[in-house]
């Protein structure tokens, strides 16, 4: 298994290379074979899941071994955390590529769609699997470019308009997280991930380690859209075609940004309870400003985007308290429970926005309309789409028997054991928020009378109507994984593989 | 334009390119390798657009030969990366070919090869964003 | 010391492109001068006193190097700023041809 490792990288960049060549003399070439290797990715990721759960798998780029003990070759890391996060990323790129045989018609330049797919995909996956800082960089940065060509691909006015915004804070933030990554290289000469938490525990009273944790903190902060970084995602996540606007919002800002916060906050650095106070508190602040703005909202695609604002700042609480306790040396298991709650909460939001913003590009494509004034009474010709929009929707306003109840409750259960009352009381009120306006969405969409433009609508075709009947049954599905014997399988790998941060030297220096 | 730049272009291109590929080649040894060399020769070849002129059929036709370069380049590299998990220690990048004494211009195993095939890679990159936007300018207007 | 307060002083000239100036081709450049800042900033980090280029020369025997790694850092850094300078700029020419004007406080379709 060993040895595989690299295929998350290879097998997307080569589909996005072959495409052009190939999809001049058949058409079909670029849906197949990015469906193929979705497909045999997650197969994969499974694999790992049945065979390995608790150890960490090591690849070492060009097998160069260390030298007197100091590691200095690229190192590709699958470890739980991982190797949940490459399930979401590929499983949600498989849906959304099915999603988009059928939506994609509507635009020109097909084939150049799928390239950038795979190419934001291959991104990702490096940005999950790698082992040093600069490694990270470069793959975050191949994922952001793409996701900018990506936002921008029918070009009309607005998506222009969004995609150059868009461009610019992303620039920005990479400029922030080049120069934390240059201020790491400075204080400890090493570059690869464990190397520099042994390395950094000797700094951890000084200004320089609080100095970085702060430029990390608003570079990956920007990526992840929490507040005050969150300008560019109503925009960007409304005016893109509606298969990437779930890639984006489901997937890309969890896997630049979240992930990378919770790696290096748990796994790098040492915890320091102003940091954590810091970082709930911005996840306090995103959760209420996004579900404010979202009442106020008439366009589909812009409420659901405030809604991710929203549900983004969930799983900063859940990772916040979790380094609250441990910083407090408080009892271990809160801490367990409440990063358990922030991962479960990561899963059913990809799943559950992935959902809603696919339901919202198949009312744009059988009715041309995204006005919540305008449109009404699409139950009875367009049943498939509403159960669906119904089931994502109450799966994220976090209604039983939908898997968004169960992590939303152990992310509040968590806050009240750990004696944070205030943002346990906070959580439950946004969620009553959160469902107003959902509920709000479904009256406009489905159950009012239907006005005159829309009589001649139809339900819309198979691929993207499967697409969305099979994440709807997952929102159901999922909240099986409360059950304890799955959970010991797919979340406390990860949930272990963070809390072990001396588990990492072990492997790698011998 | 004018007489004296097409004639100093005429004379100048062959020698940035011929510089390109020996910033290509001698990439293990002097500082450059790759990427400088290929924006180099990149930017011979934007110099001969911007001093003749652009005819944009002509150029089409351009854009999509230097497409299909680019990602021929790109699985070049991965068919040199690959062939390192069947020889020798069986891991993607290996160094597989024999290294020869320091200093030599044939020597350090593949590296010689990444950097040529990088060079075209970005040559060709270059070329095809640069042609995109000229061809982008003349079909509007 | 002077030399990164000198680098400092080059971002802030950046991000004041970015920040007040009202053509978009200034805001582009703006961003690009913050790059340039940022690769300084860090190619002086790996300086070592009194060391030489970090190149193997078959005549010269040199034992003290400055520190090549943070140069390798910046060759593919000044690869992805090319990259987005790029998709920056392509993404301008196709505004100024949907919305007639340069100016960024006109190109505000986007509300609320």
């Amino acid at each position: 298994m060993n040895s595989l490792i690299p295929l998350f990288v290879i097998l997307p960049l080569a589909a996005a290379f072959l495409t052009p060549l190939v999809s001049r003399f058949l058409g079909f070439f670029p849906k197949s074979i990015s469906l193929l290797v979705y497909a045999t990715l997650v197969i994969l990721s499974i694999l790992y899941f049945r065979g390995f759960g608790e150890t960490t798998l090591l690849y070492k780029a060009g097998g160069w071994e260390p030298v007197n003990g100091v590691p200095i070759a690229i190192y590709l890391v699958l470890d739980g955390f991982s190797a949940l996060m490459l399930l979401i990323i590929n499983f949600i790129a498989f849906f959304c590529t099915l999603y988009s045989i059928s939506y994609i018609k509507k635009f020109t330049a097909e084939p150049n769609f799928y390239v950038l797919l795979c190419l934001m995909v291959a991104g990702m996956n490096g940005v999950v699997l790698s082992g040093d800082l600069f490694n990270l960089y470069v793959f975050l940065e191949v994922a952001s470019i793409a996701s900018y060509a990506l936002v921008a691909f029918g070009v009309e006015k607005e998506e222009l308009e969004a995609s150059f915004k868009y461009q610019v804070l992303g620039g920005i933030a990479s400029l922030i997280i080049l120069l934390g990554i240059g201020l790491v290289y400075w204080t400890t000469s090493t570059l690869n991930i464990d190397d520099v938490s042994q390395i950094i525990q000797g700094y951890s009273g000084n200004k320089i380690a609080l100095f970085i944790q702060i430029m990390f903190i608003v570079g990956f902060g920007l990526k992840a859209a929490m507040v005050p970084f969150h300008a560019w995602l109503p925009d960007a996540h409304s005016s893109a075609p509606s298969p990437i606007s779930s890639m984006l919002s489901g997937v890309l800002i969890k896997a630049g940004g979240v992930y990378v916060l919770i790696r290096l906050f748990f796994n790098m650095f040492s915890i320091t309870y102003e940091i954590a106070l810091t970082i709930t508190t911005l996840g306090v602040l995103s959760m209420l400003i996004g579900g404010i703005l979202a009442i106020g909202q008439w366009d589909y695609k812009r409420l659901l985007a405030y809604s991710s604002i929203s549900q983004v700042g969930y799983i900063s609480i859940g990772m916040g308290i979790g380094m609250m306790v441990l910083a407090t040396n408080a009892n271990r298991d809160i801490a367990a429970l409440a990063l358990f709650g922030g991962l479960f909460h990561m899963i059913n939001h990809a799943v559950g926005k992935g959902l809603l913003f696919m339901t919202a590009g198949s009312v744009e494509y059988a009715t041309g309309i995204r006005d919540l004034n305008k449109l009404g009474g699409l139950i009875k010709k367009m049943p498939i789409t509403s159960s669906a929009s119904f089931g994502g929707s109450m799966s994220i306003s976090g209604l039983p028997p939908f898997s968004g109840f169960f992590s939303k409750l152990v992310i509040i259960i968590a806050a009240i054991q750990a004696h944070y009352y205030l943002v346990a009381f906070l959580a439950a009120g946004m969620s009553i928020v959160t469902l107003s306006y959902f509920l709000r969405l479904q009256k406009n969409l489905f159950t009012v009378k239907p006005k005159s433009e829309i009589e001649q609508v139809k339900e819309v075709p198979f691929a993207m109507s499967f697409s969305m009947v099979f994440l709807g049954v997952m929102c159901i599905a999922l909240s099986l994984l409360i059950i304890p014997d799955l959970r010991e399988a797919v979340i406390t790998p990860a949930v272990n593989a963070l809390f072990e941060n001396s588990n990492y030297p072990v492997t790698i220096l011998k | 334009m004018t007489i004296i730049v097409k004639t100093v272009t005429k004379i100048i291109v062959g020698v940035t390119f011929l510089y390109g590929i020996y910033i290509i080649s001698h990439g293990h040894l002097t500082p450059g390798g790759g990427f400088a060399g290929g924006a180099i020769i990149a930017g011979a070849f934007i110099l001969l657009v911007l001093a003749f002129g652009s005819d944009v059929l002509k150029l089409k036709a351009r854009e999509e030969g230097s497409s299909t370069f680019e990602s021929l380049a790109i699985l070049g590299f991965l068919l040199l990366s690959i062939i390192g998990l069947f020889i020798g220690a069986k891991v993607f990048f290996y160094n597989y070919l024999p290294k020869g004494t320091v200093g030599e211009l044939i020597s350090a195993g593949v590296i010689p090869l990444y950097n040529i095939v990088v060079g075209i890679e970005v040559a060709a990159a270059l070329i095809t964003i640069f042609l995109a936007l000229v061809i982008y300018k003349e079909e509007e207007s | 010391m002077l030399v990164y307060l000198l680098c400092f002083a080059l971002f802030l000239t950046g991000l004041y492109g970015v920040l007040a100036q009202r053509n978009i081709i200034k805001i582009v450049i703006g961003l690009s001068i913050m790059e340039f800042s940022l690769f300084l900033f860090m190619v002086l980090i790996g300086y070592v006193r009194l060391g030489d280029a970090p190149i193997l020369v078959n005549g010269k025997e040199q034992t003290v190097f400055v520190d090549p790694l943070p140069q390798a850092m910046i060759l593919t850094a000044i690869v992805i700023g090319l990259a987005t300078n790029a998709m920056l700029l392509a993404i301008a020419i196709r505004i100024f041809r949907k919305y007639g004007t340069f100016d960024v406080r006109k190109i505000n379709h986007l509300k609320g």
